[in-house]
């Protein structure tokens, strides 16, 4: 369709003169505005940040229904559609940055910020501030309706309950922090379906085969963490019907968060050692 | 001012730019022209820092590409191939690059006009033709009203009416002072719009001289042009028939 018809010829449509002089020079807070524009344009981002949300806080609900015992970590359970609703984020992550490689428009985004690290740091922020609120949004729905599903006469934990707060409110960090950590590598890999391979293949297959291998090393893998470590209202280590007198450690709640920082940062470190580096 | 020294660049053996040294000026259509696999676009690639070159510089306005202060305001570039995401609009496209450089959001729509894309703004640039496409990639260069503009191929895929179109805008973008580096591998349309020339082959620069100079050499521009380049085409058809 190039039926439209072009402009009249010859005129630039601003003043003859170049642009007005602007002083200082473009920074973090216009690249984080275009960054912003650039992922709110997307149906899809829109799309995997519903199902995400919907589909945490239902599994949350699901569960709370049908909770039986009461004296299971019924916030531990509301919070249960966390770990799988991570992974969409985590992906949503990856494409942010490999969809620039694959459509072209990395091209476009550097001839407007070339400073590499800057933009990196500026979509991190973008993209992170958007999850983070999600997130947040989705632990503490989950909590709330998961609390309300409950039958059987069990009461529903209360916000102001020990280590209640602290468990909502570090789950909700997780969608941020895997998703950055599939920022980064997106960043790093630039190809979506192998970054998105290694992205499920390192939070999900090796997760769960280091963790049927090794326990020591288990507690460290990122879904472990969110599942065990951050969403859980119990200081002591767990026992429970399945391992009889055995108590099972995890790291601490700020052990864990710590971690699943570390897998946010280290990706991102390195990605935009090699955005600084290659060529685009 | 445009001054590329000593530019080189290798894609692993393969030299692709050869101590490349060239000035491109104000004021005047600056044609780049070279053979297939010349390295036109990775000298392009290389003015706007997305290639880091092996050796030599290229500077605008005496600062290297990424050391610019509101790059789109001082560089339009059009690179030959597609460089927006497919999902997104056309505007929201132009919009989002406006942000990052404090563009005033109104020159997103007078692009838009100016480019002839006003109409097909909020349809998905992925459903674009070619020459919609290519008329996308120019409303971004011309966003900033920039004093520079790199066009790679700027003609590819517009029909008739585009391609005087563009022939028409370059010359007035120089006539109002702006320097146009405009590549191409079609010699008739760079001997209407062109003063100036900068020929290379191999990734060695072969001319540097104006128009007139060059097709002085020869029966025509065009022959000019190939004798120039016959020893350093990378693709070439083979002669069919008697030789």
């Amino acid at each position: 369709m190039t039926s439209a018809a072009p402009g009249i010829p010859g005129t630039p449509a601003a003043p003859s003169a170049p642009a007005e002089r602007l002083r200082g020079h473009y920074g973090f807070a216009q690249v984080a505005r275009m960054e912003w524009i650039k992922l709110r344009t997307l149906r899809s981002t829109w799309w995997t940040l519903a199902i995400t949300a919907v589909g945490s806080v239902g599994m949350g609900v699901a569960i709370g229904f049908n909770t039986r015992n009461a004296a299971g970590d019924l916030t531990n359970n509301a919070l249960a559609g966390m770990v799988p609703g991570l992974l969409f984020t985590g992906v949503l992550g990856v494409l942010a940055m490999t969809g620039e490689y694959t459509s072209g428009t990395i091209r476009a985004t550097l001839t407007a910020a070339p400073r590499r690290v800057l933009l990196l740091a500026a979509k991190s922020a973008v993209f992170g501030a958007v999850t983070l609120a999600l997130g947040e949004a989705s632990a503490f729905v989950s909590f709330f309706a998961a609390g309300a599903a409950l039958r059987h006469g069990i009461a529903a934990p209360t916000l102001g309950q020990p280590g209640v707060l602290q468990a909502v409110a570090l789950s909700g960090t997780s969608f941020c922090l895997i998703g950055l950590l599939g920022l980064g590598l997106g960043a790093i890999i630039r190809h979506s379906p192998a970054a998105i391979g290694v992205l499920v293949g390192g939070v999900y297959v090796l997760a769960q085969m280091v963790g049927a291998f090794s326990h020591s090393a288990g507690i460290y893998m990122p879904i472990l963490i969110v599942g065990n470590s951050i969403s859980t209202t119990r200081t002591e280590c767990v026992t429970g019907p399945g391992n009889g007198a055995q108590c099972i450690h995890f790291l601490s709640p700020w052990t864990g968060f710590g971690m699943l920082c570390l897998y946010a940062a280290v990706p991102l470190v390195i990605g935009g050692w090699l955005l600084a580096r290659r060529d685009a | 001012m445009i001054k590329a020294r000593g530019l080189t660049k290798r894609y692993g053996t393969v030299k692709a730019v050869d101590a490349l040294s060239f000035d491109v000026r104000p004021g005047a259509v600056t044609g780049f022209l070279g053979p297939n696999g010349s390295g036109k676009t990775t000298t392009m690639r290389l003015m706007l820092g997305l290639d880091r070159p092996d050796g030599g510089t290229v500077t605008i306005g005496g600062r290297r590409y990424r050391d610019l202060a509101w790059p789109l305001r001082e560089v339009g570039a059009l690179l030959d191939a597609r460089a927006f995401h497919p999902g997104r609009s056309a505007r929201a496209h132009l919009a989002a690059l406006a942000a990052a450089n404090s563009i005033p959001s109104r020159r997103v729509d007078e692009v838009l006009r100016q480019v002839g894309l006003d109409t097909a703004r909020d349809r998905r640039a992925g459903k674009f033709s070619l020459g919609m496409g290519q008329r996308l990639g120019l409303a971004a260069a011309l966003l900033g009203d920039p004093g520079i503009l790199l066009l790679d191929e700027p003609v590819n895929g517009l029909d008739p009416e585009g391609v005087r179109w563009i022939r028409d805008l370059m010359k007035s973008l120089a006539a109002e002072g702006r320097t146009v580096f405009v590549s191409s591998h079609l010699i008739s349309e760079m001997a209407q719009t062109a003063e100036h020339v900068i020929v290379i082959g191999g990734g060695r620069l072969l001319a540097d001289t104006t128009v007139g100079e060059l097709a002085a050499r020869s029966a025509s521009l065009e022959d000019a042009f190939l004798e120039l380049t016959s020893g350093s085409a990378e693709f070439r058809a083979a002669h069919r028939g008697p030789a």
